[in-house]
């Protein structure tokens, strides 16, 4: 679906990515995991057109390039990693926003199947009840789900969520989580998602691409990627001793 | 079923009903007070060619006043479009005409005119309208390069700033020139202060046909503007032409000001204050913002001339003066009440 090659961005003398080259495949759910300031996040703003980058990005072998804003839109979705917004705007009209790529023009009201997306997308994000709700009485949390409910409503063939569960506590995360397992086996489409938790990246990824100092370390299914030798290298820590340290303090006399 | 986002008709109605009330109520009240009734058969009469019954001030009502509330009431409007509308472009409640500078660099043209008096023969006033837009595009042109050259995803830091320094720099152009205009100081300054005396049927006409096409374009927007308002990230990644929206509005707001400027001159706080207190009735969704903020802006600024013209009478404040005085303090009200909200 997606293919970036020899992929690179640079702030001035900068280089924060050098030479990335990667395929996103159907079905397929892509951890992109890696330290901080390893580029994850620069891949994002790459394929949302935030960041001016070198190389090409392909989504079903066009150049992202020479597509449209909407035409992009229409076929990936792009979750931001934190929205701050400025005015009172409802759940439901921020939702809303979601369908703005298949509008025909500027005066034409929302359609049926506008509404049917808005629907499916408040009752899988849960916000069904605060649909009517200001988005700045909002917790943290049930904003970040917000954006999430707008990008599904975008209805795209490819989710890019960057840290999608930031701001959520343990029990979204997991539904979030879940949620998006749920859309990716009733859709049949693809999701990229940039975490820090790799576990989360374990238990939910097919894929992994592993990232440091903007470079592209590994690519492929997510057990071979993420293994304890390479994560030892990136993260100059053994991860799984960490983590297995973290688990005993559960462990009851 | 299809659901609209926009205003019932019936509210336009309703809204249509009160301008035309306030305007009416504007035209019959002044210095030489005409009874509302023949204040509405003068126009009636005058509109239809009819003759003007004995004992009736036509000339007042239809060729002094008329115009004059038809003008307040369209620059009103424009004003505050210009200011709902660069509230959501650019995030910020605090953006208006004057934050991007284009009030300002209008205000150099007409300046300089007046006081060299330059003119169109044929066209009282020409000469200021017609420099104050060139000076308006001219400025606009200059902020844009000097954003683009900075920051080529236009942010809206980057232009706020960049209005901010232009305005300074168009002040002390426009306090050059009144250092130099000697004979012409007063007409300078009286119209920096912003007057709306000796508008005519013309001026009310070009105010009707820019705000009419300028109008249109921003309305059209009205779906990008409230993605713009939530964020320039995410109206990017919902799809929208983030940089060509920008660029069409932009200079839709900055023709539409332009124009106002060299009518009126420099009216401030219609364009920060009205959208402001029109959200807080319709909420932050353009599709009501933008039409209600015309609306009010109408209305307060057909009332704002009413009050110069009559609190002093026979002497006539500058609208200027009062729109500041009045608008200041709202927003000194309404700022320190939503941060105390606020906690």
């Amino acid at each position: 679906m997606l293919e970036a090659r020899n992929l690179s961005v640079r702030y001035g003398n900068l280089s924060v990515l050098d030479d990335v080259s990667f395929k996103i495949g159907k079905k397929e759910w892509v951890m992109i995991a890696g330290p901080n300031g390893a580029g994850k996040s620069t891949i994002v703003n790459a394929v949302s057109g935030g960041a001016p980058y070198t190389g090409v990005l392909l989504f079903e072998g066009k150049d992202l390039r020479r597509l449209k804003p909407a035409e992009i839109a229409r076929h990936i979705g792009i979750l931001a990693q934190s929205s701050h917004v400025g005015y009172s705007f409802t759940v439901e009209e921020i939702i809303k926003l979601g369908r703005y790529a298949y509008s025909k023009g500027a005066f034409s009201p929302i359609s049926r199947k506008d509404e049917e997306y808005i629907e499916r997308a408040l009752e899988l994000t849960g916000l069904s009840e605060i649909r009517r709700q200001s988005v700045l009485t909002l917790s943290g949390g049930e904003r970040q789900r917000t954006f999430l409910a707008q990008v599904l409503a975008q209805d795209p063939e490819l989710l890019i969520l960057d840290e999608p569960t930031n701001h959520l506590d343990l029990l979204y995360q997991k539904s979030t989580f879940e949620m998006i397992k749920t859309w990716i086996e009733e859709t049949g489409r693809s999701v990229v998602s940039v975490v820090h938790d790799l576990s989360l990246a374990k238990a939910y990824g097919t894929h992994a691409l592993l990232m440091n100092k903007g470079r592209l370390v590994a690519s492929g299914a997510v057990k071979e990627v993420l293994t304890r030798e390479r994560l030892g290298v990136v993260y100059g820590m053994d991860v799984y001793d960490w983590l297995s340290s973290m688990l005993s303090q559960w462990q009851e006399d | 079923m299809k659901k609209r986002e926009g205003f019932s008709p019936t509210v336009y109605i309703l809204s249509s009903l009160v301008t035309l009330a306030v305007l009416l109520l504007c035209v019959s009240a002044g210095s030489v007070r005409v009874p509302l009734r023949d204040t509405v058969s003068i126009i009636w009469n005058s509109v239809l060619g009819l003759p003007i019954p004995e004992g009736m001030s036509k000339s007042i009502v239809f060729f002094v006043r008329l115009p004059r509330v038809i003008c307040a009431g369209l620059i009103g409007a424009s004003l505050s479009l210009c200011g709902a509308a660069m509230q959501g472009l650019l995030r910020n409640p605090l953006a208006d005409g004057s934050t991007l500078g284009i009030s300002s660099g209008a205000s150099i043209g007409a300046v300089l005119a007046l006081a060299f008096g330059f003119s169109i023969p044929g066209l009282s006033g020409g000469g200021v309208m017609l420099t104050a837009i060139i000076f308006a595009f001219a400025s606009l042109m200059v902020i844009l390069t000097l954003a683009y050259s900075l920051d080529f995803s236009l942010s809206t830091n980057t232009i706020i700033l960049i209005g901010i320094v232009f305005s300074m720099f168009a002040g002390s152009i426009v306090s050059l020139v009144i250092t130099f205009s000697d004979e012409h100081v007063k007409t300078v300054v009286f119209w920096l202060m912003g007057s709306l005396s000796g508008s005519s049927f013309l001026n009310a006409l070009i105010l009707l046909v820019t705000l009419a096409v300028c109008g249109t374009v921003i309305l059209r927007f009205s779906r990008e503007l409230n993605a713009f308002a939530i964020g320039e990230d995410n109206a990017r990644n919902i799809g929208v032409n983030v940089r060509l929206v920008k660029q069409i509005v932009l200079v839709a707001v900055s023709a539409l000001i332009g124009v106002t400027v060299s009518i009126g001159g420099t009216i401030n706080f219609v364009g920060l204050v009205i959208p402001h207190m029109t959200r807080m009735v319709t909420g932050p969704n353009h599709k009501k913002l933008l039409p209600a903020s015309m609306f009010s802006g109408a209305v307060f600024l057909m009332l704002a001339d009413l009050f110069s013209r009559v609190i002093l009478s026979p002497k006539e404040l500058p609208i200027g003066v009062v729109t500041s005085f009045v608008g200041s303090i709202t927003f000194v009200y309404i700022f320190y009440s939503s941060r105390r909200g606020r906690g």
